[in-house]
């Protein structure tokens, strides 16, 4: 097979000693900072985003893959031992693995989290390794006019699917893409939105947008809400599980690995709608359905592995096509930018080294996860009581130093105090972040393909349309009309699968106040949305 | 739980008002860049059909729709829902001067920064920010916070080779 003596040329760049450190080194520091309350996977990665910049590629790239599942991990954990739920992702392995660790399982939970990581993730970057060759072959063929319809596609799938409120996700996506606007327009060498400002002329950094919205919003907008009580962490040892442990959890992982790959690889955002599919069909198979909702493990090995299989399928599109599907992937995207690498379906044929080096990290980050992480659990579990005040400071301490290593210049900690406090006005007013970071990355590299799609056709509109790209606004339509679209369809059986589960959700932390009530119905009903629209998209891209 | 009941409400009155603002500024945002895109010089290089105002004025229209589509929306009752967090608690009001606070502390830094350099400015930011969130122990927060600059100096000039200002302490570090 060509894709395997690629991926063991691949593991022959990763696996150079000094490739070897900074994953590990990656791993380490992605849980580390994954782990501490209020930092979701998104923020690890953008945080770190400066580091990199010293690095050379490869190396980043390596780094970056230990990071990306370290980051995961550490949000895991958080939600097992925790009892408040963090970043969405995370909610439902909250839901069984507080109570697991409430009723003295933290060590099972963890176990069952770490190795179910670990088998999805493998598995799901060996599909990745199988299927990138051929989607980047069948990528490079895509026409400009193709690739301008399918970054629509993207915008509009992270807009009108995820989120409670579509006006609101088009809100974000029409910020995102003022704010890519920005700078000199490459084709017209027109100042854009610059207002005379020289150090505008470049467009603002993305690593500035990026720990702007992510970190310094997030530090700001708790700060503003902080929990002045304590709170309630829960002990742990080291992370062990028993023969029927084993036996309840292998069968779980190898569901989560299969419905959280193609998930991870359309862009509809991340795992939060497959890790919740994974938590019902795992509710309906159980053989201890009495224990759902008591902490069974099977609610936590088939959500985190769906998290992770999901996280190597958003490779898909990212290495192929140059398309995130996840705030953090989008993140990763903008280091894979930072050194001038144009990421997009040539990035296979022009730097098979990188790529293949990347694949490679990722298999070897997801070892250094389970080697690392078990034994490591207690020590994780104190990060946890780390003082507020120290973590939040920590935090701006750390965007600051980032935004200003990136490029030296004063102006870019006053562009990242104002894209913070835009941060902090999303979070307050429900503006969902990922439309925004996406539109702000792929903004400009749509609007370079209309235009050259534009331009081959010498301006007529006609250029835009050719079957494949037909196919995909039509998504589009279907997508942004949905609302309509739905009142004339008959209620399908998923919906109603969904509204049971949501509602005994509902019922099981109502004792708890885990989530509100609310917002786990709302949810469903998006996901039950959701659910459906994917009938009518191709899988392939 | 009260943190279920404040957070599903999500809407008091006064978050409904200012929600008009949200649209208000997407409006505003939107006109901007519509105004600065009409206002583009013909381009003597420009390559193509497409100039550089015509993305924009697209932008800037999505922008205004939107707005007036959400002003709409909360005329209507409708709510954004502010995020949760593991640490972050909805129940009471905004905390406006521990916000306040850290502004300061971080301006200070970008103030401060070049002619002081980063071991301090990092440390007044670090130092500052835990003062605000909350921390009374004078001392320790100030170890800490050199412990933290001085060694992320040192960090990104010995590891990554980028090098922060040393500002009064140069020659020294």
């Amino acid at each position: 097979m060509d894709a395997l003596s690629s991926l063991i040329d691949g593991f022959g760049t990763a696996l150079t000693p000094t490739n070897l450190l900074f994953a590990f080194l990656g791993v380490l520091l992605g849980t580390a900072i994954g782990v501490l309350p209020g930092i979701g996977p998104a923020m690890t990665v953008a945080l770190l985003l400066p580091l990199t910049r010293g690095l050379d590629v490869t190396t980043a790239l390596i780094m970056f893959a230990g990071i990306y599942y370290g980051g995961m991990y550490g949000g895991s954990t958080t939600s097992i031992l925790l009892n408040t739920p963090g970043e969405s992702a995370s909610v439902i392995t909250a839901l069984e693995g507080s109570k697991m660790a409430r009723a003295g399982r933290a060590s099972q939970a963890l176990a069952t989290a770490a190795i179910g990581s670990f088998v999805a993730g493998t598995l799901a970057t060996l599909g990745l390794a199988l299927l990138a060759p051929t989607v980047a072959e069948l990528a490079i063929k895509v026409s400009p006019a193709d690739m301008f319809a399918i970054m629509v596609l993207a915008f509009i799938a992270v807009t009108a699917v995820l989120g409670s409120s579509r006006v609101r996700g088009l809100a974000s996506l029409g910020l995102g893409l003022a704010i890519g606007l920005i700078g000199i327009d490459k084709t017209s060498g027109q100042q854009r939105l610059t207002f005379g400002i020289p150090e505008l002329a470049d467009g603002i950094d993305i690593i500035v947008v990026a720990v702007g919205l992510f970190a310094v919003g997030e530090a700001l907008w708790t700060a503003a809400h902080l929990r002045r009580r304590p709170v309630d962490v829960i002990p742990v040892g080291n992370p062990r599980m028993s023969r029927s442990d084993w036996g309840r959890s292998w069968k779980p992982w190898l569901r989560g690995t299969v419905i959280g790959f193609p998930f991870g690889a359309i862009p509809a955002g991340g795992a939060e709608i497959p890790t919740f599919l994974s938590y019902v069909t795992e509710k309906r198979l159980t053989k201890h359905p009495e224990e759902f909702g008591k902490g069974a493990i099977e609610g936590v090995a088939g959500p985190e592995a769906t998290n992770n299989a999901s996280a190597a399928g958003g490779m898909v599109p990212l290495l192929t096509l140059g398309i995130p599907t996840s705030a953090t992937a989008a993140v990763m995207l903008a280091a894979i930018q930072g050194f001038g690498i144009q990421p997009g379906p040539r990035l296979l044929s022009s730097h098979p080294d990188l790529v293949w080096g990347l694949i490679a990290s990722l298999f070897i980050g997801n070892t250094a996860l389970l080697v690392l992480n078990l034994p490591l659990a207690p020590i994780w579990a104190k990060l946890l009581r780390i003082p507020r005040s120290y973590l939040y400071a920590g935090i701006l301490f750390f965007a600051s130093l980032g935004a200003y290593a990136a490029n030296a210049n004063v102006f870019d900690l006053f562009l990242l105090l104002i894209i913070g406090a835009l941060g902090f006005m999303m979070r307050r007013y429900g503006l969902p972040l990922l439309p925004c970071i996406i539109a702000v990355i792929l903004g400009p590299r749509a609007e370079e393909e209309l235009r050259q799609a534009l331009q081959i056709s010498n301006g007529h509109v006609s250029g835009l349309l050719d079957p494949m790209s037909i196919v995909v606004f039509v998504i589009v339509a279907l997508l942004l009309a949905w609302p309509i679209v739905r009142r004339l369809l008959p209620r399908r059986a998923t919906e109603s699968v969904l509204a049971e589960a949501a509602h005994e959700i509902e019922e099981a932390h109502e004792h708890t106040g885990l989530t509100t009530a609310v917002s786990v119905e709302r949810h469903t009903e998006r996901r039950a949305e959701v659910r459906v629209d994917r009938s009518d998209e191709p899988g392939a891209w | 739980m009260s943190t279920a009941a404040s957070s599903s409400g999500g809407g008091t009155r006064e978050q409904g008002r200012s929600e008009f603002g949200v649209a208000l500024f997407l409006g505003a945002v939107g006109l901007l860049v519509l105004v600065s895109a009409l206002l583009l010089p013909e381009s003597r290089i420009s390559r193509g059909p497409v100039g550089p105002a015509a993305v924009p004025i697209v932008v800037a229209i999505l922008l205004i729709v939107t707005a007036v589509f959400l002003a709409i929306d909360v005329a209507r009752g409708g709510r954004g829902e502010p995020e949760g967090g593991e640490d972050i608690e909805l129940g009471g009001g905004t905390d406006w001067r521990t916000v306040l606070m850290l502004a300061v502390a971080f301006i200070a830094n970008a103030l401060l920064i070049e002619p002081l350099g980063w071991v301090f400015s990092g440390a007044i930011l670090f130092w500052g920010a835990a003062f605000a969130l909350g921390s009374r122990h004078w001392v320790r927060d100030a170890v800490i916070a050199f412990v933290l600059s001085i060694g992320t100096w040192y960090v990104f000039a010995l590891g990554l080779g980028i090098v922060m200002p040393p500002g009064i302490l140069e020659g020294i570090l």
